[in-house]
């Protein structure tokens, strides 16, 4: 196979898009898309300070490569979830990125570790206060990032969503019917109140497999592995569902995805909708002071339990 | 050819040369959720795998 915009060995054919690229215009192409997504989504302009949320994966890495390619100013938070071996085998591949590509465009690498925090790692943390590892990880961090974000800051974080993430999320939440979650699939979230970090996700228009073909034809040095938690998670399963869809019907995770950001988009501002939701339900944590619609957020209450049971 | 999988990592030895989807039909994998690898190169569905050749058949699904 021939790439379609020049004579070299294709690298990888795009059955949505009805092409095939070499390396060098995948990597022109990729690019270009998270430029496009930045400023058709109004994410962030070369005058902000972002911060990546990286976890060693082949999505998190891609993005911050591409953002220090693409000339903004970026800088990277891991959160160390103390998964005995596979949170030091990722975390080697962060340190080792921020090394290699990272320090020498000056940018630089945080790194939180839970244990520090609360005694334990995240699966000691999700056993003790009884609730799925995933779900506690998430909340996590979800914490950190925004924390570390704001604390800091940061004019936007940005995560390595993509559209295959994205899509299986939209899936889950229409199987289920969780319209609350539905406003909340937008590429951008507005910084609605004070304590909230703005949140993006440039790689909204990629698909994984597209994103993993990027790293390898960059050398990107990303973990493979997938984290042992995640075994068994819903979020798989829709996943593999959407790609069985996809290749009988290339482009139906995009047409599913983008058509439901079109109608979102007419039917309602989501910065406006969201701020003014945010706004009436939200006050600031007892303990922490970050938004919440509780008197102590989630964060705070697992923290507060699980330093209890493992003290 | 041998082809390296993962999620669980394992080997597997299946008879070449083959086309790259003919490799994934005899394993019975979707190709929209791997990548194949020999060497450093990714191979398109049409090239053709040697039967002494080593690739890596690459997971790209991930998160929980």
């Amino acid at each position: 196979m021939r790439c379609r915009k020049c004579p070299k060995r294709a690298v990888l054919g795009l059955p949505r898009h009805n092409t095939a690229f070499c390396g060098d215009c995948l990597t022109e192409f990729v690019r270009t898309q998270v430029q496009r997504a930045i400023k058709a989504q109004q994410m962030f302009s070369p005058d902000d300070r972002v911060l990546v949320a990286v976890s060693g994966g082949k999505d998190s890495l891609t993005l911050w490569e591409i953002l220090l390619k693409l000339g903004y100013r970026v800088d990277a938070l891991y959160v160390d979830l103390g998964i005995p071996g596979y949170s030091s085998r990722s975390k080697e591949k962060v340190e080792q990125f921020a090394k290699v590509v990272a320090d020498p465009c000056g940018s630089q690498l945080t790194i939180h570790a839970v244990e520090e925090d609360a005694g334990a790692g995240i699966k000691e943390i999700a056993n003790l206060i009884k609730r799925p590892t995933c779900s506690a990880c998430g909340t996590i961090k979800r914490y950190q990032f925004n924390r570390v974000a704001w604390q800091n800051h940061y004019d936007v974080m940005a995560t390595g969503h993509n559209l295959d993430d994205e899509a299986a999320r939209l899936l889950g939440n229409v199987l289920q019917w969780q319209e609350e979650y539905l406003q909340k699939q937008s590429p951008t979230l507005p910084a609605s109140l004070e304590g909230f970090a703005k949140k993006v996700k440039p790689l909204y228009r990629m698909t994984e497999r597209e994103i993993a073909a990027y790293a390898v034809v960059n050398r990107i040095d990303y973990l493979v592995e997938e984290c042992p938690m995640a075994k068994g998670a819903k979020m798989l399963v829709y996943k593999e569902a959407l790609n069985r869809l996809e290749a009988e019907s290339p482009g139906t995770k995009q047409r599913f995805y983008w058509g439901f950001l079109d109608r979102q988009e007419k039917s309602s501002s989501v910065a406006s909708s969201m701020s003014q939701i945010d706004q009436t339900t939200l006050q600031p944590c007892t303990v922490c002071s970050q938004p919440t619609t509780a008197g102590t957020c989630s964060f705070c209450r697992m923290m507060a339990r699980a330093k209890t049971t493992v003290k | 050819m041998k082809v390296h999988l993962s999620h669980p990592t394992r080997d597997v030895v299946i008879q070449g040369p083959k086309r790259v989807a003919d490799v994934f039909k005899e394993l019975n994998l979707i190709p929209e959720a791997f990548l194949i690898i020999r060497g450093q190169d990714l191979l398109t569905e049409d090239e053709t795998v040697a039967d002494g050749d080593s690739i890596e058949i690459r997971p790209v699904i991930s998160g929980g």
